[in-house]
């Protein structure tokens, strides 16, 4: 038994009788989640600016018109899943249960739309303009290993943010999880679209082919 | 503190016209990055002008996508600061010697 003075403290915003940023533990956990990957993505990504401007010969294999009109497709596509889980958070916030999975479905078919397209782009650059993780035919080789590193390791972030939507959709549907999961599931795939952000404009957009 | 309390003190977030918004300045800023490939800059100076653009998206899906704007002040201070300083760590090689880069470049 405490007595009153130790109930006090204990109560006090850094003891941990409350919680001092005022979120719970999932919430704070995911944050501190995400820091660790962006660290792990700025890692990748700074390593290739370092790469890109030091290569004279680095490849352009992305010419406006199809390659950067489809990665800008599918730009558009990740950043409206994002849109449609902002729905599904605010959904989740009225106890909308209907609601809110209506829009997290919607945004699992963002995620697998970009997916889609991810891979074809993939196919077609392997299969078509021979550019592997290896070698290609226009300069450095070391343009497929960042290339497929990073849009690889993103891609592979969607589709477990897919099956992450799929598990929180079905629990939230049936009254197992609550609406902070919705919310802590909104702030990964929040993430993943941020992520997005750097590597569409750093790897395509450095890489037009004029 | 239980979670199922915290989710009842849902935060009051941007309403649906603000993240719309939102939505459309992410949208718009793409545009011009894409505009901007067409215009074939020097690479170091578009590296930058896109790494600028990007922060700024960034910023705005954590700040309302991402709720940070209307959480408590001590948890913006706990991950951004910790983050800048990691970031600025990596990039220190990255200017470290400012000619290096292009001393590497084949000749």
């Amino acid at each position: 038994m405490h007595d009153v003075k130790t109930e006090v403290a204990l109560d006090s915003a850094w003891s941990g009788g409350k919680s001092p940023f005022a979120i719970g533990s999932k919430k704070l956990g995911m944050w501190l989640f995400i820091i660790s990957d962006t660290l792990t993505f700025s890692a990748l990504l700074v390593a290739y600016s370092y790469s890109r401007l030091t290569n004279p010969d680095w490849p352009r294999p992305f010419p406006i018109q199809p390659a950067i009109i489809f990665s800008t497709t599918m730009t558009i596509v990740l950043l409206a899943s994002s849109l449609t889980m902002v729905m599904a958070v605010m959904a989740a916030q009225r106890n909308d249960r209907k609601k809110t999975v209506m829009w997290m479905v919607a945004t699992m078919l963002g995620g697998l739309l970009f997916t889609g397209l991810h891979l074809t782009e993939w196919f077609n650059m392997i299969t078509k303009e021979h550019f592997t993780i290896t070698g290609n035919p226009e300069g450095t080789p070391l343009f497929g290993a960042v290339f497929f590193g990073i849009t690889g390791l993103h891609m592979t972030h969607v589709l477990i943010g897919v099956i992450y939507l799929g598990i929180v959709a079905v629990g939230y549907g049936r009254g197992k999880f609550s609406a902070e999961d919705v919310e802590v599931n909104g702030l990964y795939w929040h993430f993943v679209d941020l992520v997005w952000m750097f590597v569409f404009p750093m790897i395509y957009l450095m890489s037009v082919k004029y | 503190m239980n979670t199922q309390n915290h989710a009842a003190e849902a935060h009051a977030g941007a309403s649906v016209g603000t993240n719309l918004a939102v939505w459309i300045g992410l949208v718009a800023i793409t545009f011009l990055e894409v505009f901007l490939a067409y215009e074939q800059l020097n690479p170091t100076l578009m590296l930058t002008i896109l790494v600028f653009l990007s922060v700024l998206k960034a910023a705005m899906i954590m700040a309302y996508f991402m709720h940070l704007k209307y959480e408590k002040f001590g948890l913006v201070l706990l991950l951004i600061p910790a983050t800048l300083f990691c970031l600025l760590m990596m990039f220190i090689f990255f200017f470290q010697e400012p000619g290096r880069m292009l001393l590497m470049r084949p000749h």
